[in-house]
């Protein structure tokens, strides 16, 4: 699979002499070696693969939490659930954790905001978010995140007042996060489709706030 | 990179880093596949999601010593790492057959004529299936 895309070598600087011919860089080649072996054990089948890609690539993304997250603001007894047991609220609306993890909804308040990190190796809360941003991923953030959360969402141009206290939550294979923003004022009424349009992915990870209804269509 | 610079490049502020709502999951199709083949034996019970975190884990703190600055550009190769220990650890296949495959599917690339798909068959010494 693939083979068109990662195949040729436009700029082969190694390969000038073979630019008639098809160049695969190190990575791909030891992801190849790694697939074609574990297909002829049977361990994987292409087919099921490709399901998974295509299912991370174009299903699931930060669309689903910002649908979680909308309906919390919308519904109180959702919301109310959602506190209690996320894993059970989140997969009542069709999401669920692959990997068996056990999801927790940690809510903004006035006085305290919550910022998720995985320090250990960028666990994320796949089922309402997808695959995570290049960021997350990289040491600065998972270091910082810890030591100076305050810094980090300075670098994220969210300042916030300093009574609020910043609350950090570090991820592990068993429990993800997902952060409840705070409802933008100036919603009352909104549609969940509307409302979820104002969530974005760094709100649910705590980097960013919900969008102001003044800068998005309602 | 030297770990001290590595050091140094993690407390440098994470503004530069990308950030777009509209980011690929995957750069490349090599960091798709490795996702999917780690999800794929995940389900089929090769692993638990904790040893795969742990071995994960491990694969970074290592190439943090190595020198990578971790960016999160490199994160599927972190991936790719874990996933080739964490198959030998399984008894599933070892650093030997894998980089005897790695050749033939190098042999094969070059030997296929450009915006052709490469399969493994188009190694010279290919000697087929096993």
């Amino acid at each position: 699979m693939h083979a068109s895309e990662d195949g040729p070598h436009p700029h082969g600087h190694d390969h000038g002499h073979d630019h008639e011919h098809s160049a695969l860089s190190g990575n791909a080649l030891r992801v190849r070696a790694l697939e074609s072996i574990l297909v002829e054990k049977g361990y994987v089948a292409p087919d099921a693969l490709d399901a998974i890609i295509e299912t991370y690539e174009t299903r699931i993304g930060p669309r689903n939490g910002a649908r979680v997250v909308a309906r919390a603001w919308a519904d109180p007894a959702f919301r109310e659930w959602l506190r209690r047991d996320a894993t059970a609220a989140i997969a009542s609306l069709g999401y669920g954790g692959r990997q068996g993890e056990h999801m927790v909804a940690v809510e903004n308040t006035p006085e305290e905001h919550n910022l998720v990190v995985c320090t250990l190796c960028s666990c994320y809360p796949w089922p309402v978010l997808g695959l995570p941003p290049a960021w997350y991923k990289s040491a600065a953030y998972r270091s910082r995140a810890v030591i100076d959360p305050r810094g980090v969402l300075a670098d994220f141009g969210v300042t916030l007042p300093e009574a609020r206290r910043i609350r950090v939550w570090d991820s592990t294979a068993e429990i993800r996060y997902l952060v409840l923003p705070m409802r933008p004022a100036g919603t009352e009424g909104w549609s969940e489709e509307a409302l979820a349009e104002l969530v974005t992915r760094d709100s649910m990870i705590g980097t960013g706030l919900a969008r102001d209804p003044a800068g998005a269509p309602a | 990179m030297k770990p001290l610079d590595a050091l140094a490049a993690a407390l440098e502020p994470v503004a530069p880093l990308p950030r777009s709502e509209a980011e690929p999951a995957f750069r490349e199709p090599w960091e798709a596949s490795v996702f999917a083949m780690t999800v794929a034996l995940h389900q089929r019970g090769l692993f638990t999601w904790s040893e795969w975190a742990e071995c994960l884990g491990g694969a970074i703190r290592a190439a943090q010593a190595a020198g990578d600055p971790d960016l999160g550009d490199t994160y599927y190769q972190h991936w790719l790492a874990a996933l080739e220990t964490m198959v030998a650890r399984k008894g599933v296949t070892g650093a030997e057959l894998l980089a005897q495959r790695k050749a033939a599917w190098d042999r094969a690339a070059h030997a296929t004529p450009h915006g052709q798909p490469i399969l493994l068959e188009n190694d010279p010494l290919f000697a087929g299936g096993t």
